[in-house]
């Protein structure tokens, strides 16, 4: 028998409504209501907050195939280091996930390496070409969560609409990554101002909104649930609104770089601000964040994309895009929408548990008696500062280096093994 | 000569100050002084290096910048992509860090990726000096045209210059446009609206689509080419129906003012962007551009290096 007890933090539970201070007892595991025994690792948690391990359903792992990136290993390392206890991976590996052998090669390297629970999403289409459909029946089978072409939008609305209307059969959500590459080839960044006087080629807000609007028809017209990944322009803000007030299975995730900052970063050229879709303007960061508010938006996702230093340390247009995010979400989360007065606190545990925990159906994603002992200890008042030196990940690109933040997880308690222990405070048993 | 320059690189017009403008100006003349003499050279650069890292092809602005670091008495060397490791895939960043390693003193660089002139800037000690990167900028080229009006007309303030052509891929019309701005001159954009982006309004510059409307006002008309012909298929039906609109022919130089400046930055299309004959003629400019042009590059490679050696004549 093995035993935490966590002792006197405040237990934010958004599924089962509980919000109050009080203890969380992981056994073998599971967490259990009633008593620890005499052998219980007792680890005090005063002023601290207590949540169901939190989720991040958008991350790229790069194994197989890329591993001078980021593997499982390090991966799963910096996510725990974040405050995530499970991911979602994306397919884009090298060869792409879009059949049950390299998925089960996956979620074997996961078993063995990882530090987090890796979920895998399947591609859409074979090699993520956006041509031919991938085996949808053979990947649920070997257990992927979800589908999707992340980085290579479906283009054929055709393929698109099968794509959907295949999925729904075996009840698997479609993630969109929304771009019409007709309207954003070539581009490196927002179209717009900054764009202009920095001469690079632009990749335009409507590029996305006109992909929304279709996956919007689409997900109406086949009942499909689809969700489209890193939201980033506020036209695609207001048309997922719009088709979600209709009841339409559609959703959006936002992605702590669009949530806080904007195209005129890029004056320096620096390729850790170069992501896809690209910083865009203040106005909108604020719809993007409006939409968050008013729960538009339902999902918080990093789009972890790590990248060497030998890679992005190029011309800024010959670059890869991405950035990393698992090691800074939480703390860019906490300090832009809750201790801005934006969110209630539990309103975003809920986006980065239970909501993608059910939407995918994770099995997790809540403290109640009998759930599986993922947990999250947060000290929602601790102020640092983001070095990338000091990141688990492989890779260090990330835009917000030196960014005073507040708010940071100090545990991360993996399926009841303590995986991240921020100030060495649990000893271990 | 006092001076207000102290930077090491010239990246970009829109970061420097009136003064800094100014002082290129003041110098350049300077030096075109020197060009009119018997002995063209000073040595000011003696025993320093000046690389130039051409890795898009470019004639004039090169052999411009050979003979600015030449008559300067610096040692030169030029480098095309075919002669650099860059055709065999290492990155700018070795290829700039082997340069240094050669003490490579300023580094003139031509490429086709904007901020490549930034890049390079950020990580070297030697001088970097921009030569046209992407659709960025092309500082020289933006000194040289303010040059030519200011030698021209006496002044820049209160001038109306108008640049016609493919703007959104144009470093020289944002090059321009920010030293005329700052200098005082009312800078109008005129071109297909496919290659005119509106944004460009924010920038400072006014926006027009007809060109025969704006003619009559206009102290200075600098055309420029139109660029990646391939590439504007979807933004422009073709050359001739561009020239039909926005061609300087013979019939729309009859609503210029008599002293117009007619300025061309090269290499011209002849009946495309503007009549041969005018291009010819009495109120071009464009050869003066050229000439000029060696005493700016001149001026930006004496700065950026101290600016000592060049007395006070």
């Amino acid at each position: 028998m093995r035993e935490i007890l966590l002792q006197g933090g405040r237990v934010v539970d958004p599924k089962s409504g509980r919000d109050a201070k009080g203890d969380v007892l992981i056994r073998d595991g599971k967490i259990v209501s009633g008593k620890p025994s005499k052998e219980a690792v007792i680890v005090k948690v005063d002023g601290c907050v207590v949540t169901p391990g939190l989720i991040d359903p958008h991350v790229h792992l790069r194994e197989p195939g890329q591993s001078a990136k980021e593997t499982i290993a390090t991966g799963t390392a910096a996510a725990v280091a974040g405050g995530f206890t499970s991911v979602i991976a994306m397919p884009n590996t090298s060869p792409a996930a879009d059949g049950p052998n390299t998925i089960a090669w996956i979620r074997q390297r996961a078993r063995e390496t990882g530090v987090a629970n890796v979920f895998t999403t399947g591609a859409i289409s074979v090699g993520q070409k956006g041509e031919a459909l991938a085996p949808f029946g053979a990947l649920k089978q070997a257990g992927v969560v979800g589908l999707t072409d992340d980085g290579h939008c479906i283009q054929s609305a055709e393929l698109m609409r099968r794509a959907l209307e295949y999925a729904r059969m075996f009840d698997l959500p479609v993630c969109d990554h929304c771009e019409d590459t007709s309207l954003s080839a070539g581009g490196v960044m927002n179209e717009g101002k900054w764009s202009r006087i920095l001469g690079l080629p632009g990749w335009p807000g409507i590029a996305e909104e006109v992909i929304v609007a279709r996956n919007a028809l689409l997900a109406e017209l086949t009942g499909a649930r689809v969700l489209c990944q890193h939201l980033s322009s506020a036209a695609s803000v207001r048309i997922l609104r719009e088709a979600r007030a209709r009841g339409v299975p559609i959703d959006g995730e936002a992605s702590p770089h669009h949530l806080t900052l904007t195209d005129d970063l890029i004056e320096g050229y620096n390729t850790d601000f170069k992501m896809n879709p690209p910083l865009r303007t203040k106005g909108d960061v604020e719809a993007v964040k409006r939409g968050v508010a008013d729960g538009t938006i339902r999902f918080l996702a990093t789009d972890h994309a790590p990248h060497c230093n030998y890679e992005k340390e190029v011309e800024f247009d010959q670059a890869p895009f991405g950035v990393v995010g698992l090691e800074t979400a939480l703390g860019i989360y906490l300090t832009e929408l809750v201790h801005s007065g934006l969110l209630p606190l539990k309103d975003v545990i809920e986006k980065m548990s239970s909501i993608p925990s059910d939407y995918f159906k994770l099995g997790r994603g809540t403290l109640a008696d009998g759930a599986v002992g993922d947990v999250t200890v947060i000290d929602l008042e601790r102020k640092w500062t983001v070095k990338k030196a000091e990141f688990k990940s492989k890779s260090k690109n990330t835009p917000f280096e030196g960014r005073e933040l507040k708010g940071r997880a100090v545990f991360t308690i993996v399926g009841g093994e303590i995986r991240h222990d921020l100030d060495g405070r649990a000893g271990h048993p | 000569m006092s001076t207000t320059w102290h930077r090491k690189d010239l990246l970009s017009l829109r970061e420097l100050s009136v003064e800094e403008l100014q002082q290129v100006l003041t110098t350049a003349k300077v030096f075109k002084e020197i060009l009119g003499r018997p002995i063209k050279k000073v040595p000011s650069l003696q025993g320093r290096t000046v690389v130039n890292l051409f890795v898009e092809p470019s004639t004039r602005t090169k052999i411009s910048f050979e003979l600015a670091a030449v008559r300067l008495s610096a040692d030169v060397v030029s480098l095309d992509k075919d002669s650099s490791s860059i055709r065999k895939g290492e990155s700018l960043k070795d290829t700039a860090r082997n340069l240094e390693a050669l003490q490579a003193g300023i580094i003139v660089i031509r490429h086709r990726s904007a901020g490549a002139a930034h890049f390079l800037a950020e990580r070297l000690k030697a001088s970097v000096i921009n030569a046209g990167d992407g659709a960025h900028e092309h500082p020289t080229q933006g000194l040289l045209d303010t040059f030519t009006i200011q030698e021209r007309l006496g002044k820049i303030e209160g001038v109306r210059v108008l640049i016609v052509g493919d703007i959104i891929h144009s470093r020289v019309a944002r090059s321009n446009l920010w030293a005329l701005l700052k200098l005082g001159a009312k800078v109008k954009m005129v071109g297909p609206s496919t290659l005119l982006p509106k944004e460009f309004s924010e920038l400072g510059a006014e926006v027009s689509y007809d060109l025969d409307a704006e003619l009559e006002q206009a102290d200075v008309i600098n055309l420029l080419r139109i660029q990646h012909e391939r590439q504007v298929q979807a933004r422009l039906p073709s050359v001739g129906e561009y020239s039909g609109f926005f061609g300087l022919n013979l019939d729309r130089f009859k609503k210029c003012k008599p002293g117009v400046l007619l300025m061309h930055p090269g290499p011209v299309h002849r009946g495309v962007e503007i009549a041969s004959e005018l291009a010819d003629g009495p109120q071009s400019v464009i050869l003066d551009q050229v000439t000029n042009g060696l005493a700016v590059r001149m001026a930006v490679l004496y700065l950026v290096s101290g600016g000592r050696g060049l007395g006070d004549s």
